[in-house]
């Protein structure tokens, strides 16, 4: 399962992405935030609530309000996405890049039965027909392995539960087969047997379709299943990015090890402290005041990223 | 994998297999509750019942009405067997007036309704949508039109053009959507935010597919009541309107039945069968279209409360 980076393609392509809020104080939301996805790979973003996770997949999709302030690049396929206009982002929205959010009971729509969602997409963007699109809506949810699809079809969002309209909202941002698909806390608000449900789900998106994922989440397990590679957030920075493996055997940032030993099976040992608000970041280096290592050029300088082999770090301590 | 779906099945299923279980004390205020929605839904019956009736007349009003409108007998006569309600001062038989006022009253009420509900809605829908500089221009314009005083402006507007329905028509159209447009926005400022128009927007629909097809239907509770009472009250706009002779002469509504009763000698012989039917019939149409708003408005709230439990 494990693709080697250098190898493939780069789809997404995000450089020094800055992005703040205008408002009675400016809130920087996220600094210097870089990374790629490969063709057909998973980058897991994980940190705590408020870190910018989500941020990031709104700053893709374009969704941020006009309050907003953002300076960096985004490329698509050559495309670089924040220069296009509404008109052209509007043909990417669907095609090329989906998103599925938390909460899939509010994601769609509740006055349409699932079929009409699910073929909605196909009627807009590829100009099909009712019918048509209606009959390739049944055959994805069919692979889906949904057993009574003809009254699938005919379900309303309120009559089912929240595993399966998360399924059912999958279905219908993949149908056009997108290159990148955001999924924004997907587990979120679920039971395990659903998260279960989910990961096959999007597993199979991985094998079977080639897309490319961009997995938002806090929880460490699902992300160790699905993620070939993970960046931790902190404060609007990506602190560590490395492969899923390396990162679970051997994290190098404080922080991550913090994360990591504040898991149930590594014994429950939170980082002590609150991560800062973003409106008055610390001075140098974003998490000395909750570090146990800190020296005192971690209080005055603020680290970069650091490259070692096939890890980037953003610690001073980090050889 | 398949039987967990099975398993899953809608919730109404699971809902019919839990009722029989219920234990007492639910299951009696579940009744009450009952008893309530089936007195509010007598009242909703009763006024469709009653709309029916009056649209029955409006469309078939050579069914009901005895004689032709035009038809001419002896005038000032008291009710007969010939004619119930008697006749009028140039001798027409006021039940065939009566019947054949129905279709302009009511086709006055709901034209300009229609008008006011499009306007009100398609604004709202911009404004709230697109918000910024369009919402700020939208509502200003909707705040000067709110201001102007409707009846004055029709009175000074019939003195200039011919009173006409085509004329009252628009004007009382164009003059009371600015609430519809009002509620639409600040419901459109709502749902705008809703996980359902995001992830519209980010299957790359247009604006205008996303007002369409994602926030129209969700607001249609709310537009179907604000319809009725609009209907409701543009009848007693041009009821009033022509009781101050504002009326086409040859097209008589109930209200200029009323003005006509009241200029032409109705009131001094004290003939109440010339002045009350009509009186009574604005009063029954307004109470049954009234009715039904109140209704299908507290449906809309059970429609609209039912989606906030399951947020």
């Amino acid at each position: 399962m494990k693709v080697k980076t250098s190898a493939v393609k780069t789809l997404l392509e995000v450089r020094d992405l800055e992005v703040s809020f205008q408002g009675v104080k400016t809130v920087t939301a996220l600094s210097g935030v870089s990374f790629s996805i490969g063709e057909s790979e998973t980058l897991a973003l994980v940190g705590e609530t408020g870190c910018g996770k989500s941020v990031v997949a709104h700053v893709i999709m374009r969704l941020l309000p006009p309050e907003s302030r953002v300076k960096g690049t985004v490329e698509l396929g050559g495309k670089t996405l924040l220069e296009l206009s509404e008109k052209e982002m509007a043909k990417i929205r669907g095609r090329e890049i989906a998103i599925i959010f938390q909460n899939p009971s509010l994601a769609l729509n509740p006055v349409y039965s699932i079929g009409h969602q699910l073929a909605e997409p196909l009627r807009v963007h590829r100009k099909e027909g009712k019918k048509e699109a209606l009959l390739k809506a049944v055959s994805t949810l069919k692979n889906m392995g949904f057993a009574n699809v003809g009254e699938c079809i005919n379900y309303y969002p309120s009559w089912c539960s929240g595993g399966m309209n998360q399924r059912f909202l999958i279905a219908a941002s993949t149908v056009l087969s997108p290159l990148l698909l955001i999924a924004d806390e997907p587990s979120k608000g679920l039971d395990r047997k659903c998260v279960a449900e989910l990961e096959v789900e999007l597993k199979k998106l991985k094998v079977e379709r080639k897309t490319a994922l961009l997995l938002i989440s806090h929880d460490l397990g699902f992300v160790r299943r699905l993620a070939d590679r993970i960046a931790v957030m902190y404060a609007g920075e990506i602190v560590e990015i490395s492969d899923s493996s390396s990162l679970f055997e051997s994290p190098l940032h404080p922080y991550t090890r913090g994360l990591l030993n504040s898991l149930p099976e590594k014994g429950f040992i939170p980082i002590p402290g609150f991560s800062p608000p973003l409106s008055s970041p610390p001075s140098g280096c974003k998490f000395h005041p909750r570090c146990p290592f800190r020296e005192k050029r971690c209080t005055e300088k603020h680290p970069e990223l650091k490259e070692i082999g096939r890890m980037s770090v953003r610690c001073f301590l980090c050889p | 994998m398949k039987e967990a779906c099975a398993e899953r099945g809608p919730e109404k299923q699971l809902i019919q297999l839990e009722t029989p279980g219920l234990s007492l004390p639910r299951e009696r205020s579940f009744r009450s509750f009952q008893k309530q929605e089936n007195f509010l839904g007598k009242f909703n019956q009763g006024g469709i019942l009653l709309l029916a009736f009056f649209l029955f007349m409006a469309l078939f009003p050579s069914l009901l009405a005895p004689y032709a409108p035009d038809e001419r007998f002896i005038p000032y006569e008291a009710p007969s067997r010939e004619h119930i309600l008697g006749t009028n001062d140039i001798g027409n038989d006021i039940l065939s007036e009566l019947v054949y006022g129905a279709r302009i009253s009511m086709t006055v009420g709901f034209a300009a309704a229609l008008i006011s509900t499009l306007i009100g809605t398609i604004l709202g829908l911009c404004a709230g949508y697109f918000r910024g500089a369009l919402d700020e221009l939208l509502m200003g314009f909707t705040d000067v039109v709110l201001i102007i005083p409707k009846i004055p402006l029709i009175i000074v507007l019939g003195a200039f053009l011919r009173p006409s329905i085509w004329v009252l028509i628009p004007v009382l159209g164009f003059m009371s959507w600015e609430s519809t447009a009002r509620v639409t926005r600040s419901k459109t400022l709502q749902l705008r935010e809703a996980g359902y128009v995001k992830s519209a927007l980010c299957m790359g629909f247009s604006p205008s597919h996303i007002m369409v097809s994602d926030i129209f239907p969700n607001i249609v509770h709310i537009l179907l009541p604000k319809f009725m009472l609009a209907t409701a009250s543009a009848m007693i706009s041009e009821a009033s309107l022509s009781f101050l002779g504002l009326s086409d002469i040859s097209m008589k509504s109930w209200g200029s039945m009323l003005s006509f009763a009241f200029f032409r000698g109705g009131f001094i012989r004290e003939m109440w069968w010339w002045y009350l039917p009509p009186g009574i019939c604005i009063t029954l149409c307004v109470m049954a279209i009234a009715l039904i708003g109140f209704g299908l408005e507290t449906k809309g709230e059970k429609y609209a409360g039912e989606g906030a439990d399951k947020a």
